[in-house]
């Protein structure tokens, strides 16, 4: 069959067979099984199971309602919060929501730009995730300032208390900046790849309220060259504006840390690690949600046993220089000659947060490099599996950051241990409650997969392939 | 005269290599009121309409310079001079403590001019088009490639114009309403 097709067209002189790369669809799909196939995921009957996990979802996240209320009206001392351990669970999940938050720019904007095509398949799912998650993420920082009413004070608003400014040159501000700046860019980047896909639902839609909702959010668009002209322009701007806006985001988020004089936070190390690091569980819960979503849905042909292959492999790269990371703290903590510095390290090895620290080191360093191998890559359940362990990982490597440098500081007179209460760990299940809710609703009402884009790297989209209708003659 | 109430005429391919070839040829009859329509950016597809490079790269510079400019002015403003505050002894003003808020503010208003300058050239959102009351057209967004010749061109004349999109190899045609 190839042959005759290549003799048909232009002679191209093709790579032997085992060089050649799989195809990013499988088994040929034409283009209209790729808008059935993810359409009819929004078109079919709401599953048993999902109504199911949806409330029980829902019933989870009003723990967040409940606790932060309680929390609200009784003060921040419900907390397991002392001195000097005035950060613990809220900043630890806030870095956490955070990281997870990373995959999805990087995957839209990084992949686009170096041209890996396979990020087609996975980059609206993630960036569905990494909006969910900056929003989780949005609510510790507001919920820890205690005063929860001067949250606004954050913004540099004009108010009538004399005029009374933000102070610019703390770090914790440049965070209010990038964290807002990056749930905006990352939500209108998100909102921009899906216009083509909702005009894709409108066209098929049948009831009236998806006519009306789906024709609305699509904009009127019609698949129109000239718009699409200036579509690809604006997509090609933003992946370049989110690629330095995604590692800038967790440096700030580092910089919380870096600037300040505690031992084991006072590091110039801290940006890159955090950034790999965010990447890392980025990509750990990317593929913790997208494994069942892949078998649950049946789009083994869309998202490939390649593509997991991928993500596992940016997994171990970036797991690795987390790794490489750690182990480099502890040659400065010695090589630098600071005692509270090396005592710091010592300590959070061996001291009382030994068990934090040894499950982070299992979690993040030990579990990537199974992915060395492509028997276990290829392993879909033991990737799942080890993605788990990633995620946990990555959460404590926030607590051993935060807790383990601020409880054993200078003074010893000063040290102290902490431990969350029930409302620190139920305040954070019930975030868990809200991603999956919205997650939920995401792979309910918009496409998962981005229609378009997956159709634009298949051999029908390419007018120079036979398959896209490319006869001999033409160039 | 039914031309007197139609928007154009659609012609449907199959293949984006076929709307290409149409699309070259339509080119080089000289037509200006005309457009081609896929479910995804086809690769070479403005080489093949004669369009130029796309617009959008001012708005989002000039947002670019908008953010950078606004960040630094209201960094000064608000902690050098309307509520001056000496931290550690050091100068009102310098251009490294803004740096991080101010990187923010550029690239968020780059992106804003990307996002909005694209609808704004694309003139969206727009709630009404003649082609999506079109049945045959819904397939745009699906597998179906479409080139649109609008009756208003100056060089449209029915005849001639079915004459060069069939000849283009297109299998079906129809004059879609106003």
């Amino acid at each position: 069959m190839a042959s005759n097709e290549l003799s048909s067209s232009v002679k191209i002189a093709a790579p032997p067979r085992e060089l050649e790369r799989e195809p990013l669809v499988l088994n040929n799909r034409p283009l209209g099984w790729i808008s059935n196939q993810i359409v009819g995921i929004i078109e079919g009957k709401t599953p048993r199971w999902w109504w199911i996990t949806f409330v029980i979802s829902a019933l989870v996240m009003l723990l967040c309602p409940i606790y932060i209320g309680y929390l609200i009206t009784t003060g921040v001392g419900v907390w397991g919060l002392n001195s000097p351990i005035a950060w613990g669970w809220a900043i630890v999940n806030f870095v956490f929501w955070i990281g997870i938050g990373h995959a999805g720019t990087l995957i839209s904007a990084v992949l686009f730009l170096l041209r890996q095509k396979w990020g087609t398949s996975i980059n609206r799912a993630a960036e569905a995730m990494t909006i969910f998650a900056v929003m989780c993420a949005g609510i510790f920082p507001g919920i820890h300032v205690g005063r929860i009413w001067f949250a606004w004070w954050l913004f540099p608003l004009p108010n009538s208390n004399g005029p009374i400014w933000p102070q610019f040159r703390s770090p914790l501000l440049w965070d209010v900046f990038a964290v807002s700046t990056y749930f905006t860019v990352s939500l209108l980047f998100w909102y921009m790849g899906l216009i083509p896909d909702l005009a894709t639902i409108r066209d098929r839609c049948k009831n009236f309220l998806g006519k009306f909702f789906y024709g609305l959010f699509s904009l009127g668009w019609t698949g129109s060259n000239r718009h699409w002209s200036n579509y690809e322009k604006a997509y090609l701007l933003l992946a370049g504006l989110s690629t330095p806006l995604v590692l800038s985001v967790h440096s700030i988020v580092s910089f919380d840390f870096a600037v300040s004089q505690v031992p084991g936070w006072h590091t110039t190390i801290f940006p890159p690690y955090f950034v790999a690091g965010a990447i890392f569980s980025g990509f750990g819960m990317v593929l913790t949600l997208m494994i069942p979503l892949r078998s649950i849905f049946k789009l083994h042909d869309l998202l490939t046993v390649r593509h997991i292959e991928l993500m596992c492999k940016v997994t171990l790269a970036t797991g690795t220089i987390v790794g490489y990371a750690y182990g480099m703290e502890f040659f400065i903590a010695w090589y630098g000659g600071n005692p509270y510095e090396a005592y710091c390290f010592q300590n959070r090895a061996f001291g009382p947060y030994w068990w934090a620290y040894w499950i982070m080191i299992s979690c993040n360093v030990i579990t990537p490099q199974f992915f060395w191998f492509k028997k276990l890559r290829t392993n879909v359940v033991l990737v799942w599996i080890l993605s788990i362990f990633v995620n946990i990982g990555m959460w404590f490597e926030r607590f051993v950051i935060v807790v383990t440098s601020l409880h054993r500081d200078y003074i010893p007179a000063n040290w102290s241990y902490y431990s969350p209460t029930k409302v620190d760990v139920l305040t954070f299940v019930g975030t868990f409650g809200l991603f999956m809710v919205l997650f939920l609703l995401f792979i309910r009402f918009l496409p998962l997969i981005a229609i378009s884009e997956v159709k634009g790297v298949t051999d029908y989209a390419d007018p120079h392939h036979p398959r896209g209708g490319a006869k001999g003659g033409h160039h | 005269m039914e031309n007197a109430h139609a928007y154009g005429l659609l012609a449907e391919f199959d293949t984006p290599a076929d709307a290409m070839h149409a699309a070259e040829k339509v080119r080089d009859a000289g037509f200006t009121r005309w457009d081609v329509h896929t479910p995804f950016p086809v690769h070479g597809m403005d080489e093949a309409m004669g369009l130029k490079n796309s617009k959008v790269g001012w708005f989002s510079f000039c947002g670019g310079a908008t953010g950078f400019t606004a960040g630094y002015t209201m960094i000064w403003f608000m902690n050098s001079f309307n509520y001056p505050i000496v931290v550690g002894g050091k100068p009102l003003m310098s251009p490294m403590f803004p740096f991080p808020v101010v990187y923010e503010m550029t690239i968020l208003l780059s992106a804003f001019g990307a996002i909005f300058g694209m609808l704004f050239l694309n003139k969206l959102p727009k709630l009404h088009h003649p082609l999506l009351k079109n049945r045959r057209f819904k397939a745009a967004t699906d597998d179906k490639f479409y080139v649109i010749i609008e009756t208003s061109d100056p060089r449209y004349v029915e005849e001639e114009t079915r004459e060069l999109l069939e000849s283009a190899g297109c299998k079906h045609m129809e004059m879609v309403g106003e």
